[in-house]
């Protein structure tokens, strides 16, 4: 971004703001909408909004260290014969070998792997490097159903069925002809270098209903062995989830708007879904409301950063979280290393998110040999593993002022919101009084 | 010969036993009956047995199918073997919707008519139908080969990849980027071998081809109107 | 979401096992709503007035009573029946000026279905609950359509529950979701149809029979319907003289239908119809998307697209 003119009798427009006079611009170029990666870069209420009520005379803290406080999960108890458990909380998002480069799928399960928590595979199907290196892995099963084959089912720890993504709510998966690469296109079953069309819904299944059928399918084939989760983006959550539950979900995966995602339209990114701290409160209810809550467990997504972002997520109704656009991060991409790069492509680092473009300079979202090859899988993994650390250990921390002994034990009323959008969307009082607005649901 | 009554069996155990590969070297063979239109029947199944169903599948009937072969002596609910990856399914009355769909390999042979989206997404398996299939058929159709005697519905192939389509009768009209293709000695080749193994008489010359224009391959903004 | 099934004999002498042969179809369909259930069977034929199916919430309400006063009011009850928390009663009246009367003096009554053949029986729990409540097994007519509920953006209550009624003897059952029917609800209003829920399925009927009072044939509403709700939709519809069927133009919502000689039966998924007589030698087909296909007394099948 260009620094201001130094006229200081200038104004910008609110409305037509550079950016979107720039876009306004592009799109009469080039006839085509905008394409990126990443997820909304608007400012929406989220997490940053809600504060912990600490230790205090009434409430009184764990020490560090000695006194416990336990960040383990059990997923897929409702069903499965085998849940999976993990020991944070924090989990890494289904993001696809295409989107990504195979190396950036194999640094993601050392370092999943190495804290004990589990890697999702994406819109492609699985590969043989993030089996051989995630210790669990979920698979994802998409309208695409790219890749999707029996042996791979039976291979995976879970199944997460796929409705749809907070950054694209209704849209199917994209992949540009530049990342049509020979191995991603013979794993899809596509030719080279096409611009992939995807489906935006299932093939053989539209609704709850027929959805039920097609989960008891799926664990005919697996023997009732693994649990079964279900993925939406964040809409009409309330009864999204209740349908989720009645169609025999293990898992119910929540992706709010801030989602990332490796290509779609800007539009479709920034004006579709809601914020996840708008939806946990309504999948909690609706989970509380069939006395499901904690049985079919949750699992959020979409802007979650750090410990503070998983405690407030956990303690708004979550089970657990899985993280995206901050697992790549902690990856490489954006690093200020790569800066000439990024302005090479008419960007900079910390703004960069032509994911579409397969150009990453950080060898993450291209399919590029050359560039893929700057990423050792076995350094970013290291690094992702440190970041998993830090965020758990930072969400204990606040767990342990708010006197838990587990992370699980975190709840609302250990939350106030700093303003009114806030406090209505996580039905939390306003700090200093206890008035929560807009509670007649 | 195993036989096994889903009237008072559970589905549950049958496909657990169609899944073990220790109890088919001994039972290669299997009869099932009073299948009643029950859902996922013989789904995931990945050795090289027969399955006979006597009677009406619902859903998912031989769902993910590898290796088996598995006839049904009736109809099939929606989505019979799909994304099978290889082995034979035979359906001697009707298929549903989504029949064969996202199939990786095998041969589906279909002996009465399929309804909507037969082959939808399909990524290589072959499909017979020696009825009529339904509209939005081979919708995305990757690859693979998808052969109709009788007529086919609306929107034919729409924004159709490689799949190789073959249809005798009437087509009622074709879906986005879906063409009428010229008829060569590979293709007659390829059709006439499909028809054989279906067991079907009728000469390849009386099929018309129809395949992808590839105009939607990338995009460009002429084609915007397509979407 | 949902399961719907229909059953329409075609030989009268059918007409005593109308139930016997129904109730499994719609028991069939619990896997696809086991939330709550309901059915509207054409039967019990009164021609001199209209016959009413009322409900209440109150498991000792008093019919008798309100059976006398409308005898009081009206001088024509003919007859009347309890069955379960259901009052059926045959009035030899008009139907605008009964309803008028039961919404001024017993507005904690439900009007469940109004007409001269239809009965709707309606409510909260299992398909064989819902079907044991009112005896289904035992009830005698010529047709029948049947729901079996999973709830999908409103609550679970008895008033969401289909079969939806708006009309005389015109009831309607939905697999499906709409998208456009928050606005159409209120254009709807607006011309004096008048909305229980907030369902999107007890739309599609108010629909109906705007359109039917306005002087439309069940077939050309219908093709009205294609045109003006959005969304993805399987209907079942009853009339006085048969049953409609329609889907859709991306017909992603199934539907499988089964003839022989003896009866046309729908249903979305064909165990519900496995045990229907004669089932092995039916005609089994499915219906094509936006079509619209209607089963009268008259014996024609009527198909336009």
């Amino acid at each position: 971004m260009t620094d201001k003119p130094t006229n200081p009798a200038l104004r910008e427009s609110a409305t037509f703001g550079r950016d979107v006079i720039a876009e306004i611009q592009r799109a009469a170029e080039t006839g085509i909408y905008d394409i990126r990666g990443w997820g909304a870069k608007r400012k929406v209420p989220h997490f940053d909004d809600l504060l912990f009520l600490g230790a205090s005379m009434s409430r009184y803290p764990l020490e560090g260290y000695r006194e416990k406080c336990g960040t383990d999960v059990t997923l897929g108890t409702r069903y499965a014969k085998k849940p999976i458990v993990i020991d944070t909380p924090v989990t890494i998002a289904g993001m696809s070998f295409g989107a990504l480069s195979a190396q950036a799928k194999e640094a993601l399960g050392r370092g999943a792997s190495e804290v004990g928590t589990s890697t999702t595979t994406g819109d492609g199907g699985m590969t043989a490097e993030e089996r051989g290196q995630s210790s669990k892995l979920v698979y994802q099963y998409l309208p695409s159903r790219y890749g999707m084959n029996p042996d791979d089912l039976r291979k995976a720890d879970a199944i997460e069925v796929v409705l749809g993504q907070g950054a694209k709510p209704g849209g199917g998966g994209m992949l540009l002809g530049q990342k049509i690469s020979d191995r991603v296109a013979q794993m899809r079953n596509l030719p080279m270098g096409i611009d992939q069309r995807s489906a935006c819904r299932h093939p053989d299944w539209t609704g709850p209903d027929d959805l039920a059928i097609k989960i008891a399918e799926l664990r005919e084939i697996t023997d009732w062995q693994v649990p079964i989760y279900i993925k939406v983006g964040a809409t009409r959550t309330y009864y999204d989830v209740k349908l989720a539950v009645k169609a025999g979900a293990d898992v119910v995966v929540l992706d709010g708007m801030q989602g990332g995602t490796a290509a779609t339209q800007d539009v479709f990114i920034e004006h579709v879904g809601i914020p996840i701290m708008a939806a946990i409160p309504q999948a909690a209810q609706a989970l509380q409301e069939m006395g499901v809550h904690r049985d079919v467990q949750l699992i959020v997504s979409g802007g979650i950063r750090n410990g503070a972002d998983v405690a407030k997520a956990i303690a708004l109704g979550a089970d657990a979280v899985a993280i995206g656009t901050a697992a790549l991060i902690a990856l490489g991409d954006n690093h200020p290393r790569f800066e000439a790069e990024y302005q090479k492509l008419g960007s900079a680092a910390g703004y960069y998110d032509d994911f579409q473009e397969g150009k990453c300079p950080a060898g993450i979202s291209t399919q590029d040999p050359e560039l893929s090859k700057r990423l050792d899988p076995v350094a970013a993994g290291k690094r992702l593993a440190n970041y998993l650390r830090v965020i758990t250990l930072e969400a204990q921390t606040l767990a342990r002022a708010c006197g838990k002994s587990h992370l699980h034990n975190l709840e609302p009323e250990d939350l106030v919101a700093l303003n009114i959008e806030a406090a209505a969307m996580a039905r939390v009082p306003l700090a200093g009084t206890n008035w929560v607005p807009g509670q007649q649901f | 010969m195993k036989t096994y009554d889903l009237s008072n069996n559970s589905l549950r155990e049958l496909n657990q036993a169609l899944h073990d590969s220790a109890l088919l070297a001994s039972e290669p063979e299997w009869r099932v009956t009073n299948p009643n239109g029950a859902h996922n029947i013989a789904c995931g199944l990945n050795d090289d047995v027969s399955v006979d169903i006597d009677g009406h599948a619902g859903y998912y009937c031989a769902g993910m199918n590898q290796k088996a072969s598995i006839t049904v002596h009736g109809n099939v609910g929606v989505g019979v073997a799909e994304n099978m990856m290889s082995g034979l399914v035979h359906v001697k009355g009707d298929a549903s919707q989504s029949a064969g769909a996202t199939a990786q390999g095998g041969l589906l042979i279909v002996e009465g008519n399929a309804s909507a989206r037969c082959g939808i997404s399909m990524k290589g398996v072959d499909i017979v139908v020696k009825g009529n299939i339904g509209p939005m058929s081979a919708f995305m159709g990757q690859s693979g080969c998808l052969v109709v005697c009788g007529d086919a519905g609306e929107a034919l192939g729409d924004s159709l990849y490689e799949a190789h389509i073959y249809v005798r009768g009437e087509v009622t009209s074709l879906g986005a980027d879906c063409v009428e293709k010229e008829m060569r000695q590979e293709h007659l080749d390829e059709l006439s071998d499909l028809l054989k193994r279906a067991d079907i008489d009728t000469a390849p010359s009386a099929f018309k081809r129809y395949g992808s224009a590839r105009q939607l391959y990338n995009f460009k903004v002429d084609n915007a109107s397509a979407y | 979401m949902c399961g719907i099934v229909g059953l329409y004999l075609k030989k009268p002498a059918l007409e005593s096992r109308l139930g016997e042969l129904f109730e499994p179809m719609l028991i069939a369909m619990t896997d696809r709503g086991p939330d709550s259930a309901g059915f509207a069977v054409y039967g019990d034929e009164y021609d001199a007035g209209v016959k009413l199916t009322l409900q209440s919430d109150d498991a000792h309400y008093d019919w008798q009573t309100l059976a006398d006063k409308l005898n009081d009011a009206f001088g024509s009850l003919d007859s009347w029946f309890q069955n379960a928390n259901v009052a059926v009663l045959k009035l030899a009246s008009e139907e605008n000026k009964v309803l008028s009367w039961l919404a001024e003096n017993s507005p904690d009554v439900r009007v469940m279905s109004a007409g001269q053949s239809i009965e709707i029986l309606k409510g909260v729990g299992l398909p064989t609950e819902v079907a044991e409540r009112y005896k289904l097994k035992n009830m005698r007519g010529s047709h029948a359509i049947g729901h079996t509920r999973m709830a999908t953006e409103s609550a679970v209550t008895l008033q969401g529950s289909h079969p939806f009624s708006t009309g005389m003897d015109l009831c309607l059952v939905h697999n499906g979701s709409l998208s456009n029917h928050n606005r159409l609800r209120d254009k709807l209003k607006r011309q004096g149809i008048s909305f229980q829920t907030d369902n999107d399925s007890e739309v599609a009927a108010g629909y109906l029979t705007w359109r039917m009072a306005k002087g439309e044939s069940l077939n050309q509403a219908l093709k009205s319907a294609l045109k003006d709700l959005d969304g993805f939709f399987t209907f079942t519809i009853g009339t006085r003289d048969g049953f409609a069927v329609v889907r859709d133009p991306i017909a992603c919502k199934p539907a499988v239908i089964a003839e022989t000689d003896d009866y046309v039966a729908m249903a979305s998924e064909y165990r519900a119809l496995a045990g229907l007589p004669g089932i092995k030698e039916a005609k089994v087909w499915e219906p094509e998307p936006a079509k619209v296909y209607v089963w009268e007394r008259d014996g024609a099948k009527v198909e336009a697209a």
